[in-house]
């Protein structure tokens, strides 16, 4: 399944621009390694999203390209690379007709797998998120709460076991509360699982968080790439007020 | 007799009725969700055809159903070698009602599928579902509800409309209706419109049932179930298609009526006597709305009916009224060969014009024979018309006129009050219908229009020249009937069912066993 390369995804001078000339992304030149987690930080509009979507095929660059596994997005059946690729949004998504098995069970389902072995990943991933399958397989999206429903959206991707997992403000609907446990629990479940991950939010505390590089973007460019001690050094504007964000929430728990 | 007396005497027309009523329905409804339903989808994939193709659904709803008829009955399309659209009948009446089921079921097809969540449908995407996947796993299963709607809306609207099927003699509750309407009979327009009141309303019920079920907790569709309901959808309208449209041999001869009491009686003397004369198996196509006898006379789908000479010239022809009867029938004869390949056999004798009508005693009394006679009494007369004899361009104004008529009152009034209005005296002279079974009835006498002033409409049948090719003996059995229907034996045969409520079936029999007794003896 893996080749040679180190390098799980790499943009060269990719760009998005739309019909009418508005640029959402121009010039990301990036690469991440395999097994790395790299976090997308920036304002809302700031092109997070249009980047995670290049990577699965979701839109098509209008300049330069995006490589997954050494070939070009362009290059891969999109079908196929989808399902290569883990995603998980920050809806959600679950399909609201289907079980929560149902809809764990969706891509191992489109990938013709066999009903024990579907049976058997499904709790063996209810498990992993902290879900216990008798309790739960049997349920509709509906009757979950929040926080339970953005595991189920986890396991979903993470069910074909895909090298390449994309997650889109995965926990930017939850209460901080929920927030902080189920953080908390996907980093130890990175640590097990060692996947190349892309996570989007502008959540600089989630970032320093789960980040093994971060990306900060600003208007569709980079404005800085680096480990989460390159972002407390930098004197970059855009940087500051966003390391800020951090140290204000620090400064008011540290007050008397 | 009331409507529950009726229902229950009639039991057995009234359950065939309504299971005609259900199978057009049921016909119709089912054909536009098959054609609906994947039109509906293409229209989420391909929006820029949406407005085109949602606007002649649109239009389709607004066309009126006896003009879709007319459109509809010349068509001749054919797949499989089964005439599937044109003619008369129960498939003319199908194709028209899918027609106005479309619109909902296009409409909620796209509209369901388009209000799914859009973050639904990308994490289906994200997931690397293909198009054809997110479409019956998810967004399918999910427009359901709204999809059931519409089907829900079709069907209740199709429950109603199919009452005009009656029109084109493809049965169902609207027989009763028409029926009813002729006869002036509320008990039979009760007894059509009841039962589909309550079909309509039942329908409601249980596809709202269904479309809970879908809109509350969406279950997957399962992929070999929806397999199974499809096929059993197609296999029974296959039957049923091969079962309608193909029946009907070739050599029968279809006899057709307009939807009126006269005319039904008419249809049955014309089948009769080519049952009795040629041995020819006859098929009655009665009741047919407004011009679709002419229509389906054109198209083929029947052979003969009774044509009336004035009608045939001026509302068929379009061309102006004349008043001499031999020059007409000599007019529409030529036209009608060089026009639409269809001839004019003998006429039957009688003439169904307006009638100049006074009372019996006034007429002895005062010695009235021609309407010339009324002149020196209309200055003291009160004059009782229908709103159709006034407003017409062969009526009131130009009688009066050629008459030299000043009458001291005119009353407007519906025509078949004017009849009740003569007898008892609140008026003193009326324009009837000449055919009318109240003029003997009430004893009223006709004044012979001694000026020509109102134009001929001569009952005369007209034939398919292919026809009278096919089996000229046909021609030979009707032209026996040349002459043999005064306009008294017309009123009486038009009471004996409108006032008498007897069968035209055993009016028409009556009649040709007395006109053959009469020749014979």
């Amino acid at each position: 399944m893996m080749n040679g390369s180190s390098i799980a995804i790499a943009f060269e001078g990719a760009g998005l621009r739309l019909p009418d000339g508005r640029a959402l992304l121009t010039e990301l030149d990036l690469s991440i390694a395999r097994g790395e987690t790299l976090v997308l930080l920036g304002r809302s509009g700031s092109g997070k999203t249009t980047t995670l979507k290049l990577i699965n095929r979701l839109l098509d660059p209008t300049e330069g390209r995006v490589l997954v596994e050494d070939k070009a997005t362009t290059e891969w059946d999109p079908i196929r690379l989808r399902r290569r690729i883990g995603y998980v949004i920050q809806e959600v998504g679950l399909f609201p007709h289907f079980t929560i098995e149902e809809n764990v069970a969706v891509v191992p389902r489109l990938e013709g797998w066999d009903p024990d072995r579907i049976q058997k990943r499904v709790r063996e991933l209810l498990d992993l998120v902290g879900l216990d399958p008798a309790r739960f397989a049997g349920r509709y999206p509906r009757e979950l709460s929040g926080g339970q429903r953005q595991r189920v959206g986890v396991a979903r991707a993470l069910a074909a076991d895909p090298p390449i997992m994309l997650l889109d403000e995965p926990f930017g609907a939850l209460d901080p509360i929920t927030r902080r446990e189920i953080q908390e629990e996907f980093r130890s479940l990175q640590r097990r699982l060692g996947k190349t991950m892309v996570f989007v939010t502008h959540d600089v505390g989630e970032a320093f968080l789960l980040a093994s590089r971060i990306a900060l973007l600003k208007d569709g460019r980079v404005v800085l790439l680096g480990r989460p001690a390159d972002f407390l050094a930098s004197r970059d504007p855009e940087v500051v007020a966003f390391v800020s964000c951090l140290r204000g929430a620090a400064e008011v728990a540290a007050a008397p | 007799m009331n409507l529950w007396q009726f229902l229950s005497a009639h039991r057995a027309e009234v359950a065939q009725l309504t299971l005609e009523h259900l199978f057009l329905v049921a016909v119709s409804t089912g054909i536009a969700v098959l054609i609906g339903v994947p039109l509906g989808i293409a229209l989420t994939r391909r929006p820029a055809l949406s407005r085109p193709i949602l606007g002649f659904a649109n239009i389709m709803q607004t066309v009126p159903s006896l003009a879709l008829f007319g459109f509809l009955i010349p068509l001749n399309i054919y797949l499989f070698h089964v005439r599937i659209i044109g003619g008369i009948g129960a498939r003319t009446a199908i194709a028209a009602l899918a027609l106005y089921s479309l619109l909902p079921i296009i409409r909620n097809t796209f509209t369901g599928i388009n209000g799914v969540d859009p973050a639904i449908r990308e994490a289906g995407r994200g997931l690397g579902m293909t198009d054809r996947q997110l479409l019956l796993q998810v967004e399918v299963p999910l427009a359901l509800g709204v999809i059931v709607a519409g089907i829900r809306v079709a069907t209740v609207i199709a429950v109603g409309t199919a009452t005009i099927a009656a029109a084109i003699d493809a049965g169902g509750l609207g027989r009763y209706i028409f029926r009813g309407l002729r006869m002036n009979d509320n008990t039979l327009i009760l007894a059509g419109a009841v039962p589909a009141a309550l079909l309509a309303l039942a329908a409601d019920f249980l596809l709202g049932a269904v479309e809970h079920s879908f809109g509350r907790g969406a279950r997957r569709l399962n992929r070999r179930h929806a397999y199974v309901v499809l096929s059993a959808v197609v296999a029974a309208a296959a039957v049923i298609a091969v079962f309608t449209f193909h029946s009907g041999a070739a050599r029968r001869i279809a006899v057709g009526s307009k939807d009126f009491t006269e005319q039904v009686i008419l249809g049955e003397i014309v089948a009769q006597t080519i049952e009795a004369r040629t041995g020819l198996p006859v098929e009655r196509r009665f009741d047919l709305g407004g011009n679709l006898a002419h229509d389906a006379l054109v198209a083929g789908e029947i052979d003969t009916y009774v044509e009336y000479t004035g009608t045939a010239l001026t509302a068929i022809l379009k061309l102006p009224p004349l008043s001499d009867a031999h020059e007409v029938f000599r007019r529409v004869k030529s036209e009608y060969a060089a026009r639409f390949h269809v001839a004019w056999l003998e006429p039957f004798g009688f003439n169904n014009t307006f009638a100049i009508l006074v009372r019996g005693d006034d007429a002895k009394k005062l010695g009235l024979k021609t309407i010339s006679d009324v002149a020196k009494y209309a200055p003291k007369w009160r004059a009782g018309f229908g709103q159709d004899f006034v407003s017409r361009p062969d009526g009131y104004e130009g009688f009066v006129r050629a008459y030299g008529l000043k009458f001291a009152a005119v009353r407007e009034m519906d025509l078949s009050l004017t009849y009740r209005a003569l007898a008892d005296g609140q008026v003193d002279v009326i324009a009837g219908n000449s055919t009318d079974g109240l003029i003997a009835r009430l004893g009223l006498v006709q004044l012979e229009d001694d000026r020509r002033y109102f134009p001929p409409y001569d009952a005369v049948p007209v034939i398919r020249e292919d026809t009278l090719r096919r089996a000229p003996e046909v021609g030979t059995a009707l032209n026996a009937l040349a002459g043999a229907i005064s306009v008294d034996e017309m009123r009486r045969m038009n009471f004996a069912v409108d006032g008498d409520k007897r069968a035209p079936r055993d009016v028409a029999e009556e009649f040709l066993r007395r006109k053959k007794t009469a020749a014979g003896g």
